[in-house]
């Protein structure tokens, strides 16, 4: 079990990993093909496993209805409408559109996938706001410096701010160009180094934790 | 009598005509270098007369007697092999010199090792002169000498952390800097023991390709050990069904090994959607139901990280975010109490771990990081003197550093 649970899974990580870290610099034909083959591999596993979500969710829910748990009647709705968009997608043969006329299948999908995912999406404009509120709010030296900042840039930014304070678009560029990009990578250059560290970690085997436990058992 | 004259001097006029359009000097044909194959290169020497209005067209025939069909037309002051287009270990020419890549199309394929003969054609006017024919064969590489410099950096950085390693277990007492999120983790998981509401881990948007998704499993597995301990509820809602059985698994033997198998819930992980807003609408919708009482946020995302967090923040939960998604940080330091920035999300295992031969390699990528900073400060002196005393030599050195993806 040892030999199932730890010894292959590491055998395959530092194979697959050296394998494929060399293949950056490799551009011949045979490499590129390899890389499309894994790529092609990792679509269907991830089809595969989407057999293990589909059970999850299904179990997850049952034991909620089942056991009556506050809120049980979302996990109908749940039920209810997945077995719908089931139902209608096999009888629209998984289409949206069929010789350009919209399936039942399409017509779930665009007046009430699209428009709930517009409804998330739209309610960050009011989280920003919520958000930029207390985050502006001068309480500390670092705080004030921030919403000066923010202000300028806004400033800098929009038709208007520029046509009353035309000074700020200058003011902007430099904040954006120079501050902004200093900060920023300094941030990518650490997260480089330590995603090249972590992968080394893992292909070497030194980082074992993602195979659950942590040393060897 | 008046003809022959005329002729004469028809020919000493028109003599200076014909002879401003020269033939391109030093054209060869050659196989690209470090490419895939079926491609090849053209370089000719660049002449003080190219101008714009000087027409060059390439032709090539995969016979040396054609027919020869004509592949690209540009004016003849284009084409120039610009500082910063290869590395001087891997240039098919001189910086200056003009560089054309002609790469298989419809119009005309390029077979691997066949052989292939090019000329150049330069029209000014009516007037027109051709080059000598040159003859390339296409064939694959199976190196790219142009990162070979990135190479060189990793076999050097890998050699460095091995080191820091096997130092750290000569010497495992290895000084690491507080990061305040993560000493956080222990107060998150006992304020929601006291109060006695769950605690929510999310490992981010991303698959198990992801490095970041990786680094927040394996902060999930010392999450879980301490919530095993604490004998606390875990709730981990899942975007990915790969992630999710990883996920499983770690939790699983981190109760196991907190002495705990008997605590651990096989639905504390439970898949909800791979669609980024209504994955974000659930996760909101457990926040808001369940009130859990610490929010972990790791690894990367996208415009939902903001959804997330504030209806977290609204919930008068403690939030901790680590993420490498530079875009979002933003959104989480505003958010949060404590955000883990980039590298410290990477840092986490070894930090809550204290494994000694984790901790080496944090101070491994500290030589890297090191390393780089000297580099930058190198580069912009040896930059900045280079623009000062018009001088290109210092490039050689420049070009050791560009270029590392």
């Amino acid at each position: 079990m040892i030999f199932l649970k730890r010894q292959l899974p590491l055998a395959i990580t530092f194979v697959m990993g050296v394998t494929f870290a060399f293949q950056y610099y490799i551009p011949h034909p045979v490499s590129e093909e390899a890389i499309t083959n894994v790529s092609k591999w990792m679509q269907i596993i991830s089809g595969f496993a989407l057999a293990l979500g589909l059970a999850s969710i299904f179990h997850v829910h049952a034991v909620k209805i089942k056991r009556q748990v506050p809120g049980w009647g979302y996990s109908i709705v749940l039920y209810a409408a997945m077995l719908a968009t089931i139902v209608v997608g096999f009888k629209s043969g998984g289409e949206t559109k069929v010789d350009g006329a919209q399936t039942a299948f399409g017509w779930l999908y665009d007046y009430s996938m699209v428009p709930l995912q517009g409804t998330m999406f739209s309610i960050l404009a009011f989280f920003i706001a919520s958000a930029a509120y207390r985050a502006f709010r001068a309480r500390s030296p670092e705080a004030s410096v921030l919403l000066v900042s923010a202000v300028l840039v806004m400033m800098g930014r929009v038709p208007l701010g520029q046509f009353l304070l035309p000074w700020t678009w200058d003011v902007t560029q430099w904040l954006l160009n120079v501050v902004n990009s200093a900060v920023r990578r300094a941030i990518l250059i650490g997260v480089s180094m330590g995603q090249v560290a972590l992968s080394m970690k893992i292909i070497l085997g030194i980082e074992r934790a993602y195979l659950g436990g942590g040393k060897d058992q | 009598m008046i003809i022959a004259p005329t002729l004469l001097l028809l020919l000493f006029l028109g003599a200076p005509a014909l002879a401003a359009i020269p033939a391109p000097e030093g054209f060869r044909a050659l196989d690209t270098l470090s490419d895939a194959g079926k491609s090849l290169s053209l370089v000719w020497n660049a002449s003080p007369a190219d101008r714009a209005d000087r027409i060059v067209q390439v032709w090539m025939a995969d016979r040396p007697d054609g027919p020869f069909k004509k592949l690209a037309e540009f004016p003849s002051n284009t084409r120039y092999v610009k500082p910063g287009d290869f590395p001087w270990w891997a240039q098919p020419a001189r910086k200056g010199d003009h560089y054309v890549k002609l790469a298989a199309s419809p119009t005309f394929p390029i077979e691997d090792g066949k052989p292939y003969f090019v000329k150049l054609l330069v029209r000014e006017g009516d007037q027109e002169v051709w080059s000598e024919v040159a003859e390339a064969t296409s064939a694959p590489n199976v190196f790219n000498t142009a990162q070979l410099n990135n190479l060189v950096f990793v076999l050097a950085f890998t050699g460095v952390l091995l080191a820091s390693i096997a130092a750290a277990r000569r010497n495992p007492h290895v000084p690491l800097r507080r990061i305040a999120g993560l000493d956080a983790v222990e107060e998150a998981i006992g304020r929601s023991t006291e109060m006695g509401r769950p605690i929510l881990y999310l490992t981010g948007s991303g698959g198990m390709d992801e490095v970041s998704t990786i680094a927040a499993t394996v902060i999930l597995g010392e999450v879980a050990k301490k919530v095993a301990r604490y004998d606390t509820s875990l709730k981990v809602p899942h975007r990915d069904p790969i992630v999710m059985a990883v996920c499983q698994e770690i939790v699983k033997e981190s109760y196991v090994a907190a002495g705990r198998p008997d605590a651990y819930k096989e639905d504390s992980n439970f898949f909800i959607t791979s669609d980024q807003f209504s994955y974000t609408a659930a996760v909101d919708g457990i926040m808001l139901r369940e009130k859990p009482a610490a929010n972990f946020f790791m690894g990367s995302y996208f415009a939902e990280s903001l959804l997330l967090t504030e209806t977290g923040a609204s919930t008068g939960a403690i939030q901790i975010a680590g993420t490498d998604s530079d875009h979002q940080l933003p959104f989480f330091v505003t958010t949060c109490d404590y955000t883990l920035i980039g590298e410290e999300l990477y840092a986490a295992s070894a930090y809550l771990s204290r494994e000694p031969v984790l901790v080496g390699t944090l101070r491994g990528q500290d030589f890297g990081k090191a390393f780089i900073m000297s580099v930058l400060v190198l580069g912009t002196a040896l930059a900045t003197i280079g623009v000062v005393v018009d001088s290109s030599i210092f490039n050689y050195v420049l070009d050791l550093f560009k270029d590392f993806k």
